[in-house]
């Protein structure tokens, strides 16, 4: 009299395991094209409509009301310019600050937390209010005026909280030992910052940074409130007024006539490729430089 | 007769100035945030207050009519808000069911070098310049909408909304994703174990642990698509009116200040304030909204590592 095991129909139930299994995977994948699928068709209609103005006359002249004579020259170099001093503007704040925070501040004082959530709420607010705080103080208030120095100020407080964390990472990352080390051989706080950290931390903040530069450089709401959105013929100047390339954008896309959306367009395969080359660049140095300790 | 050797001690070593000046350089970097903060705060406030004299606060919480250049002048925030959040729907209506999805997917099922090269690529959706995107919303996305029989106008909250959903996917995964992948193997193993299949373990197991990170996560989309002007101002259009119908065009408070201070508008005429005043509802609005997501990111950053 052997016990009979109790009948559970395990086949019946594993079948339709199976089936909501597979339903809810094919969900995930579809979910995960939402956003591939828009990015495919955004880029195949920038190039069907905007490849036939990229050319010598887009790069060169200046912007025009006839669109078969227009250009973005001005707006391309302002562009250029506003990278360059972002880059010079924010990385060493941004990694002084992330210096501070990581390797000198005391975190049980209060200040130091308060810093903290205060870079953490600036990295959130939206751009458009940067653009404000550029319009009354830079603008007005300090009587800057509309000029390009204006913008990449304003664009720098607007990505430095994004460097902070960045770098505050990166320099994380670099273990304690080595640290410990140079400590043991006598050096100071600051002959191990600068000596041992910093270097081991610079493939992480290069990469940061760069990905903060190109989301800056296509910030086009606080440069409209700064001023950018007016008509320059000639090449831009860190004194002088400025448009931006994704300004330039805007201000053809606007426009009603077809031939200035396509315009728009051969714009925005330019100023996609300054930022693709960015992001390139910055995965190629996160993986070829960056340590795994 | 040697010398005598200095004294073996244990005193602190003498005060270095350089290292004491380098602390206070950097800290000075540290306090240009800090003075960041203070700066967007006494720039929208101060104004905002001067508008406030000028016009009854209680009648521009409430009023239902924007008309700040008319004649008779109507300074209701209620359109711009209303299309603030209309917009925003439409957006988490995409952003939220698709990020999710994209986590659960990145975090559970996916081979660590799909993994790899999935991620990076969701990066570089997160790196187009929001014009870009109110330019597709305006050229490709209306267009479209009216091809399958939908009577939008040319401008309108739906095609606005729907791209900007598109772009906030990768903010909503990526953090969603942390959350998820922060949930300590035992729980999953536990629940293998018992002889939950892979769909159990994701939605019974994962997402109810990680659900602090991943609220965060929709909140800090909701944050961005609040903020965000662009997209709104190219593709929404610049019309306050009240409705909730996505078909219609609506003015968003960002498209509002855009629009405003593009424009040459003289300094200390209400029409400038106007800027400011839209200008701190929209800061206290987001503030508020990420207050709560640091909060909760906090949350399961503490539980899990």
């Amino acid at each position: 009299m052997s016990a009979t095991s109790p009948n559970v129909d395990l086949q019946g139930e594993r079948t339709r395991g199976v089936w909501r299994g597979r339903i809810f995977y094919a969900s995930l994948l579809l979910s995960l094209a939402v956003g591939f699928i828009t990015l495919g068709t955004l880029v195949v209609q920038v190039v069907t409509k905007g490849i036939a103005f990229v050319d010598p006359v887009l790069l060169t002249n200046p912007p025009s009301a006839n669109p078969e004579a227009a250009g973005a020259r001005p707006a391309i170099l302002a562009t250029l310019y506003l990278g360059i001093l972002l880059i010079a503007f924010t990385v060493p704040i941004g990694v002084g600050t992330a210096i501070y925070l990581e390797e000198y501040a005391n975190r049980n004082r209060w200040y130091n937390r308060l810093l903290e959530l205060n870079i953490q709420n600036l990295a959130a607010v939206p751009s458009i209010v940067y653009g404000i705080l550029g319009l009354a103080f830079l603008v007005r208030g300090i009587g800057l005026g509309r000029i390009l120095l204006a913008g990449a100020l304003i664009l720098t407080l607007l990505v430095l909280p994004t460097v902070i964390i960045a770098a505050r990472e990166a320099i994380r990352a670099v273990p304690g030992s080595i640290r410990d080390g140079a400590y043991a051989l006598g050096a100071t706080k600051w002959q191990v910052t600068w000596r041992q950290v910093l270097p081991a931390a610079i493939p992480g903040i290069a990469t940061g940074s760069i990905l903060a530069v190109s989301r800056a450089i296509g910030e086009t709401a606080p440069l409209i409130l700064i001023g950018a959105l007016t008509y320059i013929s000639f090449n831009p100047t860190l004194g002088g007024p400025f448009t931006a390339l994704p300004v330039q954008i805007y201000n053809w896309t606007k426009l009603p006539n077809p031939e200035f959306k396509d315009l728009a367009a051969a714009a925005i395969i330019v100023l996609l490729a300054m930022v693709l080359l960015l992001n390139a660049a910055a995965i190629w140095l996160r993986n070829h430089y960056q340590k795994k300790w | 007769m040697a010398t005598r050797a200095e004294p073996l001690t244990l005193a602190p070593p003498r005060k270095r100035w350089g290292e004491a000046v380098i602390k206070a350089l950097l800290a000075l970097c540290a306090l240009v945030s800090v003075a960041t903060t203070l700066g967007i705060v006494l720039a929208l406030f101060l104004p905002a207050i001067e508008f406030f004299q000028e016009v009854n606060f209680v009648d521009y919480i409430t009023g239902t009519e924007w008309a700040p250049l008319f004649l008779q002048a109507k300074f209701g925030v209620i359109p711009l808000i209303a299309g603030t959040l209309s917009v925003t729907f439409w957006a988490c209506l995409v952003a939220i069911p698709s990020g999710l999805g994209a986590a659960i997917y990145l975090s559970e099922y996916a081979r660590p070098r799909t993994r790899n090269v999935l991620k990076p690529a969701l990066e570089l959706l997160a790196g187009i310049p929001t014009v870009v995107f109110g330019y597709f919303a305006l050229t490709f996305v209306t267009p479209l909408l009216r091809d399958i029989g939908l009577q939008v106008l040319v401008f309108n909250a739906l095609s606005a909304g729907l791209v900007m959903g598109v772009m906030i996917i990768p903010t909503v995964a990526s953090l969603s994703e942390d959350a998820m992948t922060a949930v300590p193997r035992d729980l999953r193993d536990g629940a293998y174990a018992l002889g939950s299949n892979k769909l159990q373990v994701s939605t019974r197991i994962v997402v109810p642990a990680a659900v602090s990170g991943i609220v965060a996560a929709f909140v800090l989309g909701i944050s961005r698509a609040i903020g965000e002007t662009m997209i709104v101002l190219l593709a929404a259009g610049q019309q306050p009116n009240l409705t909730f119908d996505p078909k219609q065009a609506v003015e968003t408070m960002s498209a509002f200040i855009a629009a405003t201070g593009a424009g040459d508008v003289p300094t200390g005429s209400v029409e400038y304030k106007t800027i400011f005043a839209v200008g701190a509802t929209l800061f206290a609005m987001t503030l508020v909204v990420n207050a709560v997501a640091i909060r909760l990111v906090r949350r399961f950053r503490e539980a899990y590592e």
